[in-house]
């Protein structure tokens, strides 16, 4: 008889599910590693306020998310970047049409070691050390010690962004890339934990990521301007020089769920998380 | 009925043994058919020994050259510390150990085989890259050297127990014959039992190098990852399989990228290829 009961509890609790799964209950987001915790942040929130609803973040980088995005694996691409001309081309051939939100920014931190004596660097400076033209810290008013260039992979939109602001100066025609010895990490916690033990190194990531175990570069645009610390204020009044939007991609206009998901992000509790989570709200 | 049904079991081993090989057939095209594509944009030449990897720039920069030099440099480092330890720790449980020692030392070569490789690279990460940046006083741990050291703890187990059987299958009455002659242990383990099982031991070597090459998690997690030609085994390196690994996320299905990664899949494919086979000549050289 027990045997029975648990039986229908077992059909009962898959046929839940296959309903579920019927009713587009849910939205699978994906895309920037920079916006996992945000994207977290926003779907735990959403799904307390509208239970029966499912919202699943995971990362990878902006490019993963562009590409599911495009094979249909998901359904908003979460990116730090604006989506490239060859993946819009790629998404149309694809039948799939990408719709672009803009629900924060992001100022990028550039941080080395307590225990470096270098605080401030000017925009020439760290295109200087991420290019490799300077190769020593003494170059830079720091000890004699080999600079040590710590990366995010190619897939990170960071990494993009990074090389088109910083190396490139948003100049389109230029063709700075990053020195052929920057060591490559997959994560920015990684970037994270290799600054905070050496103090050689230098890195780069989303300002949300600093902690008491790294030092945020004060960076100014050019020789003559002020240094500005990569703070909240500072992104939103648009003096930091590293900063950057965040947007969500969607195929076509959103609706139904998704509609709903991408309304929430941009409304008042939604842009309080944004901040919450150390990033920039845009209203 | 009772030949048909001996028919039926026949061809069905017959099946699963030609799969196998079709799979491998099916596999290899695919990999062709995508990785050939890139020399449309890029002449093979230039793929194999372009020097500079900038695979998502305008227009990609697709030289390879860096990648197999980290492969070969990380897989040459893990294989002068592995083929020592490995064949030395061989000779010891097959020609020297007790029978008790013999057998838990045996059973702890499997247990190191049973690591996964994700594990391996952690503990590296958290201990050996430390310990190598301070060692060397060099600007960061994460380098070729320390790639190869926890690579060679991945090809012992496969180096150990194959040549420690190539040992064991010299025929008894070639040791005997040399105690007979008055030689001692050691020159009739150097001069008798080595040579006799050296096809086997080769291809013990062999077949641990094809396993240290194609490996991808621990060496993305310790080597560094920088796609420049490596200076020396100090400096950090990037691997075939961890730009595989780390960059199949990113490449659009259909662009020069994407394309990139499988001709990388090729060249990976062709070089573990050549060293089964060069294992397996040895192998049948013995028998």
């Amino acid at each position: 008889m027990r045997r029975n009961w648990l039986f229908i509890l077992a059909a009962f609790i898959f046929t839940a599910s296959a309903f579920a799964a019927k009713d587009k209950n849910s939205i699978q987001i994906k895309g920037s590693d920079t916006m996992v915790n945000l994207g977290q942040a926003w779907a735990e929130k959403y799904m307390q306020d509208n239970p029966g609803s499912f919202v699943a973040v995971t990362g990878g980088g902006s490019g993963t998310g562009f590409s599911s995005l495009i094979s249909g694996t998901c359904d908003i691409a979460m990116s730090s970047r604006n989506i490239k001309e060859r993946e819009i081309a790629l998404a149309k051939q694809k039948g799939v049409n990408p719709n672009e939100i803009k629900v924060g920014l992001d100022g990028l931190a550039v941080v080395v070691s307590p225990r470096n004596p270098v605080s401030k660097l000017t925009i020439e400076q760290l295109a200087g050390i991420f290019t490799g033209r300077i190769s020593n810290w003494e170059e830079v008013g720091g000890k004699d010690e080999k600079i040590v260039i710590l990366s995010r992979e190619v897939n990170s939109g960071t990494h993009v962004y990074f090389k088109e602001h910083v190396l490139r100066k948003n100049d389109p025609d230029s063709k700075e890339e990053f020195a052929a010895g920057a060591l490559m990490l997959s994560s920015s916690q990684a970037i994270a934990d290799e600054v905070a033990n050496n103090t050689a190194a230098i890195g780069y990531y989303g300002m949300g990521y600093v902690c008491a175990r790294q030092k945020a570069i004060l960076v100014a645009k050019d020789k003559n301007s002020e240094y500005i610390a990569p703070l909240i204020e500072n992104v939103r009044s648009g003096k930091y020089p590293i900063s950057r939007p965040l947007f969500l991609y969607t195929n076509g206009q959103p609706q139904g769920l998704i509609s709903k998901f991408a309304d929430f992000t941009l409304s008042k509790e939604g842009q309080d998380v944004v901040l919450a989570t150390d990033f920039v709200p845009v209203k | 009925m009772r030949k048909f049904k001996e028919f039926i079991i026949e061809k069905l081993i017959l099946i699963c043994g030609l799969a196998s090989i079709l799979f491998v057939a099916l596999i290899f095209l695919f990999l062709l058919k995508e990785g050939l594509a890139v020399f449309k944009t890029v002449s093979p030449f230039k793929f194999l020994f372009g020097k500079s990897w900038y695979p998502i720039s305008e227009p990609p920069q697709l030289g390879i050259l860096p990648l197999i030099l980290g492969s070969l440099l990380v897989t040459a480092g893990a294989a002068i510390i592995s083929i020592p330890i490995g064949v030395g720790c061989a000779i010891y449980i097959a020609e020297i150990a007790p029978l008790k020692v013999k057998e838990v030392l045996k059973a702890g070569i499997e247990l190191l085989a049973a690591i996964p490789s994700v594990v391996l690279g952690f503990i590296g990460m958290v201990t050996l890259v430390p310990l190598v940046k301070s060692i060397f006083h060099l600007p960061t741990g994460l380098t070729a050297l320390s790639g190869s050291i926890m690579l060679a703890f991945m090809a012992m187990p496969t180096i150990v127990s194959i040549a420690e059987d190539a040992l064991y299958s010299v025929p008894k009455n070639y040791k005997e014959g040399a105690f007979a002659l008055g030689a001692t242990h050691w020159q009739t383990i150097w001069r008798v039992m080595l040579p006799a099982a050296s096809s086997g031991i080769l291809a013990a070597v062999m077949l641990g190098i094809g396993r240290v090459i194609g490996e991808t998690m621990a060496v993305m997690m310790i080597t560094g990852n920088a796609a420049a030609m490596p200076q020396s085994i100090l400096a950090p390196v990037r691997t075939l399989t961890a730009t595989i690994a780390a960059e199949m996320g990113e490449a659009v299905v259909g662009s020069e990228h994407y394309f990139a990664l499988f001709a990388i899949g090729v060249v990976l494919f062709i070089m573990s290829f050549a060293i089964n086979v060069t294992a397996d000549l040895f192998l049948h050289k013995r028998q």
